[in-house]
């Protein structure tokens, strides 16, 4: 797959996706901790991609979502924002209204853990 | 610093009823917006967004902004 079909792939197969510098574990940029926060106080347990690996992820992903910088929220296949919007929308509760109508009545149950996906030119799509 | 890209944001949002730029670390780089303008109603905040990151492509893309802060709100 092409570095622009595993961020597709990635964006359309899972749930809630948050594009990031840094992991969970070891978040490198303040916006992307702010929407990480801001997911977790919903309920929501992200899949975590790490941009920073290389500089083409980024590329791809904004010219893809019309969307310039990271880090970058998307729920069941759309776009939801960066860290601003997500922050907003988690202190106003609209975001967990938002995941309540995009992945159906009973999400929280199927919440799985987080978990990081790989995303690069050479590897294929792989867990980590 | 902030006068360009208040100018910016001016000249994209004639019609603004409020419209600030704040240097948030003294930095120079790293900023908070914020617009309010009759132009975001009915808008999505995705979209509305879109519309501050915009005005603003040049700086975002020289490097001029490292970190963007936005605040925006249709007006009443």
């Amino acid at each position: 797959m092409t570095l622009n079909e595993q961020i597709k792939d990635t964006i359309e197969s899972e749930d809630v996706v948050l594009f990031m510098k840094g992991t969970p574990e070891r978040v490198l940029c303040g916006n992307s901790s702010r929407a990480l926060e801001a997911l977790r106080s919903a309920g929501a347990s992200v899949v975590a991609v790490d941009v920073l690996p290389d500089p083409a992820i980024r590329q791809e992903l904004s010219a893809l979502s019309q969307w310039p910088t990271i880090p970058q929220v998307f729920v069941k296949g759309e776009l939801v924002g960066g860290a601003d919007i997500v922050q907003e929308l988690a202190e106003s509760g609209e975001l967990k209204t938002i995941l309540d109508d995009r992945l159906g009545e009973g999400w929280e149950a199927a919440q799985r853990e987080e978990r990081v996906v790989a995303i690069g030119p050479s590897s294929p799509l792989r867990l980590v | 610093m902030t006068a360009p890209l208040e100018d910016l944001l001016r000249t994209a949002f004639p019609d603004a009823s409020e419209l600030s730029v704040t240097d948030r670390t003294g930095g120079g780089d790293h900023f908070q917006v914020v617009v309010e303008s009759p132009r975001f109603a009915g808008l999505s905040l995705v979209e509305q967004h879109r519309l501050v990151y915009d005005a603003l492509a040049e700086p975002l893309a020289d490097g001029t902004i490292h970190e963007l802060r936005i605040s925006t709100r249709g007006a009443a």
